[in-house]
């Protein structure tokens, strides 16, 4: 069984269309992560699976249950970390575990339990009698991954999970992720649109733009599939055509020569490369410098939609949540 | 059910508790209204006979209009002896659960802005619970702020003639009934409303309409006739009556008017929660 199953997810807020039929499907134990820009649908599709607001048209199921018939079903077995920090500045971190844990009708015995272990799984241990308004950006938003924990559920949905964290911060709570999908057995679906972090955390990505998938696979087979090697030289030609000599090597896309400077679009990079270098030792080119990229998602981006991840102005509302979180994380 | 409705009221209540400022500021209104308006508006002053007036009279008048002025202030004001102070303290006893109350409806736009409501709708819990846990949080609320409004006109010379221990009691339950109405109402208004100023604008419209369409200021026998039944629908005038007849008139309580406040207010408090519920169930959602 998959985890989430959408199929043809279409949602119009007025006159914009902010999904145009979605589909796809996570398996148990899977990082899936949606991966776009601001406006492209992401948190649209979370809203929807999460029960949160309902499809125009199209239909989705989580576990099993379907997300328009069978709500409560759904709600019980997800968790959902949003966008925002949620957890209450005035409570202690305990009170807003209890508070889930009332919520999600955990017994009394069984949260009291449970809040230990979650807040283990966090450590978050010696801080949880403090009132959250102590605490560090990083800090609520490892509460905030306790909080939806606290029912067990199967399905875990993380929106921008490290939106407004420093560097340091994010690869943190990315450890953190990584142990609760491990220790709890979850299957994650998450939002984002730093594209290092898909990169080095889901297992599968859709990339979304404009309400539509563009794409979806491994990191490493979007790579392959939409992006190419890029190989950098610095060479003093010695009276050699070094463009001759760059046209005579099979793998080469396509290339770009300034002065002494050449760039390659090359497939197979690990294999253009030796030949490339035999061939101008061979003929007498000095090479000065040398260098090869991997493709990274920013170029799958690019190569799909034509453009860079880009910022969009959010609404009013947006731009005072975010500068509200900004200085939560920075307090 | 009740666990989720409690948990809301709790985390409400804890937030309240711990903000004094919030708790102290909403008290100055009343104050004013009561320690201003009451004191120098003294409305009973009028049926008091100034003492040489009363001298200059001749003698087989004087009891004649002592008795005329009595009788005039019992129609008014419920007993001879009430004073104009106390009359309007016990009202402001009760306009402060409606000042509290058209305010309940700002923690659920609160909680919008801020993004906690989308974690009570994701969670498998009715959408009522949320709405009556607000709504009980505020009552809770009123009934504390109420309390000490009672105190601020006791300390300011309000005198009490309570009758008996039940019917104080009876009117503590009515002032809880009147902030279950009156936050059910208001947060059935403005349950989908985005934005605190959209809230202020609900508060304002119906603060001075339902304190002045009550009997917190003056008796419902000197409002003209179009404002009469007015103040009969308005489920503040009854709580006042209530806690008039529980506080201040002793002996002379008219008990069949005790029991229809209670009644209306016990009816028309099912009716708002319940309007609350629905409007809850249909109507609170993430959508915008």
């Amino acid at each position: 069984m998959a985890a989430i199953e959408a199929e043809g997810l279409r949602k119009v807020f007025g006159n914009v269309v902010a999904l145009d039929g979605v589909s796809f499907s996570v398996e148990e134990g899977e990082i899936f992560g949606l991966l776009g820009p601001n406006g492209a649908g992401k948190t649209t599709t979370i809203n929807i699976l999460t029960t949160l607001i309902r499809p125009t048209s199209g239909s989705a199921k989580v576990w099993g249950y379907d997300v328009r018939t069978e709500t409560s079903k759904v709600r019980s077995v997800i968790g959902l970390v949003p966008q925002d920090l949620t957890v209450d500045d005035e409570l202690t971190g305990i009170e807003n575990l209890k508070l889930m844990a009332s919520l999600y009708h955990v017994p009394k015995d069984v949260a009291e339990r449970r809040i230990e272990e979650v807040l283990e799984l966090v450590d978050l241990k010696e801080a949880a009698r403090r009132r959250v308004e102590t605490y560090s950006g990083g800090m609520r938003k490892r509460l905030e991954l306790a909080a939806a924990l606290i029912h067990r559920p199967k399905v875990l949905f993380l929106d921008e999970p490290t939106l407004g964290l420093d560097v340091q911060t994010r690869a943190h709570i990315w450890d953190y992720i990584k142990r609760l999908v491990r220790e709890e057995h979850l299957t994650v679906l998450m939002t984002t649109h730093y594209m290092d972090e898909a990169d080095a955390n889901c297992d599968r990505i859709a990339v979304i733009d404009r309400g539509r998938i563009m794409a979806i696979g491994s990191p490493r087979e979007l790579k392959a599939a939409h992006g190419s090697d890029v190989i950098e030289l610095e060479v003093q030609g010695n009276g050699v055509n070094v463009q001759s000599l760059v046209k005579e090597v099979r793998g080469v896309l396509d290339f770009r020569i300034e002065g002494n400077r050449a760039t390659l679009r090359v497939e197979r990079g690990e294999e253009v490369l030796p030949e490339l270098m035999g061939r101008m030792i061979g003929r007498g080119v000095t090479v000065k410098r040398i260098e090869m990229r991997r493709p990274t998602l920013d170029e799958v981006f690019i190569a799909l939609t034509g453009r860079s991840i880009r910022e969009e102005q959010g609404s009013w509302e947006e731009v005072f949540r975010q500068s509200l979180n900004i200085r939560r994380v920075r307090a | 059910m009740i666990g989720e409705i409690s948990a809301i009221m709790g985390r409400e209540l804890r937030k309240w508790v711990r903000s004094p400022p919030l708790l102290l500021m909403a008290l100055i209104q009343p104050l004013f209204w009561m320690g201003l308006y009451g004191k120098a508006f003294n409305l009973t002053g009028l049926f008091n006979v100034p003492e040489d007036v009363l001298r200059s009279l001749p003698p087989e008048s004087t009891k004649v209009v002592a008795s005329l002025f009595n009788q005039m202030a019992s129609r008014f004001f419920g007993s001879p002896g009430t004073d104009y102070f106390s009359f309007v303290a016990t009202g402001m006893v009760s306009v402060i659960v409606l000042f509290v109350s058209v305010f309940s409806g700002m923690s659920i736009a609160w909680d919008r802005r801020l993004g906690f409501l989308n974690k009570l709708l994701v969670a498998p819990i009715r959408r009522s619970s949320i709405v009556l846990g607000k709504v009980l949080a505020a009552s809770v609320r009123a009934l504390v702020q109420a309390t000490m409004v009672l105190l601020m006109g006791l300390a300011l010379g309000m005198r009490l003639s309570p009758a008996s221990p039940l019917l104080v009691a009876g009117a503590v339950a009515s002032i809880f009934l009147l902030a279950v109405s009156l936050s059910s109402l208001v947060i059935a208004i403005t349950l989908r409303l985005r934005s605190w100023e959209y809230h202020m604008a609900v508060a304002n419209l119906l603060n001075l309409p339902l304190m002045f369409t009550s009997t917190a200021l003056y008796p419902q026998t000197l409002m003209p006739d179009w404002m009469k039944p007015l103040a009969t629908l308005n489920p503040l005038t009854h709580t006042i009556e209530l806690l008039r007849s529980a506080l201040l008139y002793g002996n002379s309580v008219d008990l069949a008017a005790y029991q229809f406040h209670l009644a209306y207010l016990s009816a028309f408090a099912l009716l708002a929660a319940g309007l609350g519920s629905y409007a809850a169930n249909r109507f609170l959602s993430a959508e915008r």
